[in-house]
């Protein structure tokens, strides 16, 4: 379990930006790092890094594999947290409050916080009842409730016109893009305000991906949405800001146009070009 | 090196002989003007074919770059300027050509005064000079070098600012030979045009290298004057 805040020696602040621009009276940063550091037992995964995540917008982690950025994902609905040895200093905020507050109930933070995987990850259950998974688990019994929340959360996900014939279908009958869309779906129906996304379309071929793609630039307009990606062409097409992480470190942080045209760092520029990594 | 470097590496040699094709051919059209050498002309309006089948080629070389390694950062830029600089050389290649032309179809040998009144040996000197600069500036990716060509623009332009009046002078003098000082007049004309072309070379090198946009700003040159905005 967490032992959090606990480590003391910080490596020297990187000279980074770490807020992106907002549009004047839109916006606000929705989540943000400040002085983050990650420890599994001794070995630290995440090493200071301050990171502002603007509201509404879409935000890609990128890095190549080892450097942390899944870790990071993490912190922001405290996913690490059933990690061993796993260990953290500096804050995580969202709107404002710290997340890793003791005051905080993680299942109330998740509500909030809502999560999609690598691979889509569908309950043995029916289409139906795994959009209502959630809803259910939170002790709503109001059916009619719990069915507007499938319907609208399917529909969101783009996936409703694909199952509406039978939402008894087994879920695991459905494939590869129609299972993420359906996590998606179920991770949407609690009303989430944030989504993280771990390399949501890395198991999917290039047709389901691009209908992720499209349905997270849906989303955006109602959602806060971090995407880690190993795909660069994906980050590039989707993202509003993209973060560089290399071996723990943000090495740079910005308008992802920027970034994919004319990044400031060497490192960056290397990587994206796919000259390391 | 990767597959990608491996495939930049072949467009910027494309470019580069394109470069080295299109420098040749104004070198050649110019010895062809100095000694009213036909010949030359003629080599120069066959070699036009060469200029054109690499336009296509370094077309499609980028077109494949693009749609097959989605290059991202100082490669994308480097296609992007590879692909607007053949464009700009293959309408120099046609300056060339049209050149040539002339010598062709009207030419006969410039007497020295004419040339002189007209200002061609400069204006000739000077294209091929910006022309020279881009090209190295290509080679050593010297973005300094590349700038040079803006100043020099600036004489092009002053020439063909005053080449009207010039020519309108000459007619009145010998108006039995205006066609002569016309096709002349034209000649200035088209290297004014290659300038233009060399100087749209030369920002798109910066562009490349240095993530720098000069396309429609006022340079200043290195005394202070104002150049032409583009």
């Amino acid at each position: 379990m967490m032992d959090s805040k606990t480590k003391s020696s910080k490596p020297k602040a990187t000279n980074v930006e770490t807020k992106p621009k907002l549009d004047a009276n839109k916006q606000s940063y929705k989540l943000q790092a400040k002085g983050v550091d990650v420890f599994y037992d001794d070995f630290q995964a995440i090493k200071n890094i301050s990171l502002d995540i603007v509201e509404n917008s879409i935000t890609a982690f990128i890095g190549p594999s080892g450097c942390g950025k899944s870790t990071f994902l993490r912190l922001f609905n405290r996913m690490n947290d059933y990690i061993d040895g796993f260990s953290m200093n500096g804050d995580i905020l969202m709107d404002g409050d710290d997340i890793y507050d003791p005051s905080v109930k993680v299942e109330e933070l998740r509500k909030t916080v809502g999560m999609v995987f690598q691979k889509p990850n569908p309950f043995p259950k029916s289409i139906y009842e795994n959009v209502a998974y959630g809803l259910r688990i939170q002790g709503i019994t109001d059916e009619d409730y719990i069915e507007e929340r499938v319907v609208t959360s399917l529909k969101q996900a783009t996936l409703f016109s694909e199952v509406d014939e039978n939402l008894e279908k087994q879920a695991l009958s459905l494939s590869g893009g129609q299972q993420q869309r359906l996590c998606i779906a179920r991770a949407l129906a609690v009303k989430p305000s944030v989504l993280l996304m771990d390399e949501p379309t890395s198991a999917l071929d290039p047709i389901s991906s691009g209908k992720i793609e499209d349905l997270i630039h849906e989303l955006k307009e109602k959602y806060t949405i971090v995407i880690v990606t190993h795909n660069m062409q994906q980050a590039g097409r989707v993202s509003d800001n993209t973060a560089f992480l290399y071996m723990g470190s943000l090495v740079e942080y910005g308008d992802t146009q920027k970034i994919f045209t004319n990044p400031e760092k060497d490192r960056t520029q290397n990587y994206i070009t796919g000259r390391f990594g | 090196m990767s597959h990608l470097d491996n495939e930049i590496k072949l467009l910027k040699d494309n470019v580069l002989e394109m470069m080295f094709l299109v420098k040749n051919q104004l070198e050649k059209g110019r010895k062809s003007l100095d000694n009213f050498d036909e010949e030359l002309a003629h080599e120069i309006m066959a070699n036009e074919k060469r200029v054109d089948s690499l336009e296509l080629t370094i077309d499609r070389d980028c077109e494949e770059v693009l749609a097959l390694h989605n290059p991202v950062a100082v490669d994308l830029r480097f296609v992007m300027a590879a692909f607007k600089i053949n464009s700009d050389l293959e309408r120099v290649g046609d300056h060339a050509n049209s050149i040539a032309k002339y010598i062709v179809d009207y030419g006969r040998q410039v007497d020295e005064e004419t040339r002189k009144e007209m200002r061609m040996d400069e204006m000739y000197e000077t294209s091929l000079k910006m022309m020279s600069n881009v090209f190295n500036a290509f080679i050593t990716e010297d973005t300094e070098l590349a700038r040079k060509v803006f100043r020099l623009d600036n004489t092009l332009n002053e020439i063909n600012r005053e080449v009207s009046e010039v020519t309108a002078d000459l007619i009145k003098k010998d108006i039995d030979d205006t066609q002569n000082y016309l096709y002349l007049f034209s000649i200035i004309r088209k290297l004014e045009r290659v300038g233009d072309l060399t100087k749209n070379i030369a920002e798109e090198l910066i562009f490349y290298i240095e993530a720098k946009v000069l396309k429609h700003k006022k340079m200043k040159s290195k005394n202070g004057d104002n150049g032409s905005e583009k």
